[in-house]
């Protein structure tokens, strides 16, 4: 390296060692790139316990999971996860490689850039009398959402889709005042053919 | 177990020979040579010693402890253990009936069967409660040798410590509660440094489990984030499988602990389930050979690179290719750096071995690093003690990263060559690509180095200086310990400035010869896990290296020694400090030395009282003769070094700077 500090990643020939401080491009540090929504699905054994031992790895490996949905899947030894979390590529494919090291952890995905279906359901418990319940119902029915559970005083709306959709018709309902509300958290499933599950099926 | 502590105490009794030692150590403090004198009384007084503890043990078959190593009758029953435990004969271990027990088998028989079947023949335990049922099976056992240890910390150390030494899986027990979490540390430990061990817990019966039982802790909780995989099992039935998975486990792919808990009825319910011949693990496949389109790249990396620099790990040690990266670096004439824990993957005297890297590594290393153009990783995994801050690390660096842990590529380090799989499959793939190159053509490079090395190592305090101001310097120490035992001995180091020494000064030339803690950096590793090491390799001679922080944790197991006549030799650095936190305190806190000066007791006395022969040196021309002392013991031994109380370790990198900052400020006269 010349003293003038070009920043080439060639050294100069052997006689002259690069100095150290010649101002080199600084090394990147992993994970600590922009920084956005992934999906992860983790194929998992049907195993008391494996929840847990996911949850505390990404605990302790300092990831924040936003959303986990736990099942069965077609097979009764195989559990599936849908976990969803933010952070940039590097850190999650590190939170990926990290939970395959789980013994019961069969297979990871990010299919956060794959094409899929990616669905999520929520009841909301909606504030609604006779004065505005025909508002929350155009409201939902606009939504392709449908109501469940009528009252007098509210009614329960069970909503299907993105997590964008459902965070929007959420947003529209909080002015009659949502008394409760539950989400289950994204599943997603990749279009076509393919399935994540092929690998883990004897 | 009255008799057979009557049978320690006989050995200890014998072996502890006030006289005999105190000669050994006014000799020592004369700075005469003791071979002459002290050193035959004590051999003798040793041999006497395990002749009384044989006689002693001799009719008594069902609890065979094997003391005195080295006796005809030791070296008897080892051999038959190794013919045993060979692979044509592991499935012929004799059943319940054939030792002629009339019982049915239980779970804690399947546990002892498993472990025969692991190929275990030493075992650290230590009894309670809900582990009982074990225990009472133990004696139909005989060729499982069960060493009681005197804290659960100390067992799970010296399981450590024997499968570093070895390369087997290690194996240590506790009981539930108290016993369980008193592992913990060591299984920590064993987890950051990817050291193969199955450690066994008991827990309450079943039925008690989740109701605050006494002595009941949801242990497998505990150990979730610290082992590689743990089981909880509640049916006798599962303990063949659940073993059979975890020393499998335990040793394959990167190595780690492994926890098994077991209620106190799984261990006392019949068992009728057989081993296992084959497992069902579909979710642990690792991935031991390397990609090919990668290795080939990596060949041409390192043909076009003028200044690579090898990284050794441990990976090169666990994987057993020690030959392979002698092979590489010469055949491409490429210098090696060691990890702390890759000390002793190359013979330090090889004129390729460049020595130890990282925050207290050689000054000439760090240099070859930052100005290197091409890294080549080899199961090493970019800890912040080697790399500093990483933005500044190796800034002219392309890297390769072999590794088996696809987890550790690109976690702390981006690199630009990653190869997942097991380092000696790796690198026999990866030799006949790479490129011979000419010694000459490197030359000029590696003289380069050399000239780095030789400034660095003038530097005072960099084990040239055996005495400074009238006292004694710990490198100096170090250096003639490795002198003496021929570089062969294992050297076990403790946490802290001791360990450092150790990794600096030792002078590693046997792989597997040098061990410490590294990951965690546990303090009061030291002694239990040399002990591990001198039971897992009674052919080498063993140190432990430790600081008088670090010994008084786990000083306890000083007993151990004396109980099992483990010939092990323990080197106390004695600087009264928790010298590394005074280090820092000096240099980082502005000298508010806040607790780091300690208080200890009388080594020598300490150590006579536990009947382990005690010497002590507090001058350079002491230290031969108190070294040569210590050797001729038959058994254990102590010496206290009374070293300089302020020697830092230099070079030192502070935390968040980066391998060109190194502080090498000359140690100046002591305030306090």
């Amino acid at each position: 390296m010349s003293p003038t500090g070009t920043p080439n990643p060639a050294p100069e020939p052997v006689a002259q060692p690069a100095p150290a401080h010649t101002a080199p491009p600084a090394r990147a540090l992993p994970g600590h790139g922009e920084s956005h929504r992934h999906v992860l699905v983790a194929i998992v054994l049907n195993k008391p316990g494996v929840l847990n031992r996911v949850a505390s790895l990404m605990r302790a490996r300092n990831f924040n999971i936003e959303t986990l949905a736990v099942s069965h899947t077609d097979q009764p030894e195989v559990s599936r996860m849908t976990i969803t979390l933010r952070g940039d590529d590097v850190a999650v494919e590190q939170a990926a490689k990290q939970l395959y090291r789980l013994i019961d952890v069969l297979k990871v995905q990010d299919v956060t850039s794959d094409p899929t279906v990616e669905h999520e359901i929520a009841l909301i418990k909606v504030r609604a009398d006779e004065r505005n319940r025909g508002e929350v119902l155009t409201i939902a029915e606009m939504y392709k959402s449908r109501v469940v559970d009528l009252a007098a005083e509210s009614l329960i709306v069970e909503a299907t889709g993105t997590e964008a959709e459902v965070d929007a018709l959420i947003a529209l309902l909080r002015g009659f005042g949502i008394k409760e509300l539950v989400r289950s958290g994204t599943v997603v499933m990749s279009r076509g053919a393919g399935s994540i599950e092929e690998a883990t099926k004897r | 177990m009255g008799t057979q502590e009557d049978d320690g105490r006989a050995t200890a009794r014998l072996g502890r020979s006030p006289s005999a030692a105190n000669d050994a150590r006014a000799i020592a403090r004369d700075g005469r040579a003791p071979t002459t004198a002290g050193a035959p009384a004590a051999t003798t007084v040793g041999q006497t010693a395990a002749t009384a503890a044989d006689e002693a043990a001799g009719p008594r078959q069902r609890i065979n402890h094997m003391p005195g190593a080295g006796t005809a009758r030791a070296e008897a029953i080892s051999a038959g253990r190794r013919e045993m435990l060979s692979d044509a004969t592991r499935n012929q271990i004799r059943s319940l009936a054939e030792r002629g027990v009339k019982r049915p088998r239980i779970g804690a028989d399947a546990v002892c069967e498993s472990l025969l079947r692991q190929g275990v023949s030493v075992w650290f335990g230590y009894p309670g409660g809900v582990v009982l049922p074990l225990y009472d099976v133990l004696g139909d056992y005989p060729e499982l040798r069960h060493i009681l240890v005197r804290h659960e910390q100390g067992g799970a150390h010296a399981a450590e410590g024997y499968a570093r030494a070895t390369g087997k899986v290690g194996v240590c027990l506790g009981t539930s509660g108290p016993g369980a979490t008193n592992l913990v540390t060591g299984i920590g430990d064993a987890m950051l440094d990817s050291v193969p061990i199955v450690a066994i817990t008991g827990n309450v019966v079943g039925s008690l489990l989740g109701k605050d039982a006494f002595q009941e802790i949801d242990i497998t909780g505990i150990t979730l984030a610290c082992t590689k995989h743990n089981y909880l099992v509640r049916d006798a039935n599962d303990i063949p499988r659940v073993f059979a998975e975890a020393f499998h486990i335990a040793r394959t792919g990167r190595p780690g602990p492994v926890h098994i808990d077991l209620t106190k009825d799984a261990l006392m319910g019949v068992c009728t389930a057989e081993h296992p011949e084959t497992l069902n693990l579909p979710g642990f496949k690792p991935t031991l050979d390397g990609n090919i389109r990668q290795i080939k790249l990596a060949a041409q990396e390192i043909a076009k690179a003028r200044r690579p620099v090898i990284l050794a790990g441990h990976g090169i040690l666990i994987a057993d290719a020690t030959e392979e990266l002698r092979e590489l670096a010469e055949k491409a004439q490429i210098p090696v750096a060691h990890t702390l824990l890759g000390v002793s993957a190359m013979d330090e005297t090889h004129p390729l071995s460049l020595g130890f890297v990282g925050m207290h590594g050689w000054k000439h290393v760090n240099k070859t690093i930052q100005s290197a153009d091409l890294l080549i990783a080899l199961g090493m995994r970019f800890d912040d003690r080697v790399t500093g801050h990483v933005p500044t690390f190796a800034p002219y660096a392309r890297i390769i990263h072999v590794d088996i842990d696809p987890a550790e590529i690109g976690k702390n380090v981006a690199v630009e060559i990653p190869i997942v799989g097991d380092v000696k499959r790796v690198l026999t793939a990866l030799i006949p690509f790479v490129e011979a190159v000419e010694p000459e053509t490197r030359a000029p490079y590696l003289a380069e180095i050399a000239e780095w090395r030789a400034e660095s190592e003038k530097t005072p305090w960099h084990g040239s200086g055996a005495w400074r101001n009238g006292q004694l310097s710990a490198d100096f120490v170090v250096s003639r310990i490795g002198d003496a035992t021929g570089h062969d001995a294992t050297l076990v180091a403790d946490v802290g400035q001791n360990q450092m020494w150790t990794a600096r000064y030792g002078g590693f030339r046997r792989p597997n010869s040098h061990i410490s803690s590294g990951g965690l950096g546990t303090m009061g590793f030291g002694l239990p896990a040399a002990m591990g090491a001198a039971v897992g390799r009674p052919d080498k001679e063993t140190w432990a290296i430790v600081g008088d922080g670090g010994l008084q944790m786990t000083v306890q197991e000083l007993m151990t020694l004396v109980q099992e006549h483990i010939p092990l030799r323990i080197a106390l650095l004695n600087n009264h400090k928790l010298g590394m936190v005074r280090q820092w305190q000096e240099l980082v806190y502005a000298g508010n030395y806040h607790s780091s000066h300690l208080l200890g007791p009388d080594w020598c006395k300490l150590a006579e009282a536990y009947g382990v022969a005690a010497f002590r040196a507090d001058a350079p021309e002491q230290v031969d003769a108190a070294i040569a002392a210590a050797r001729a013991v038959d058994g254990p031994a102590l010496i206290e070094f009374c070293i300089a109380e302020q020697q830092n370790v230099f070079p030192m990198m502070p935390a968040g700077k980066g391998l060109s900052d190194l502080l090498e400020e000359q140690f100046e006269e002591p305030k306090q």
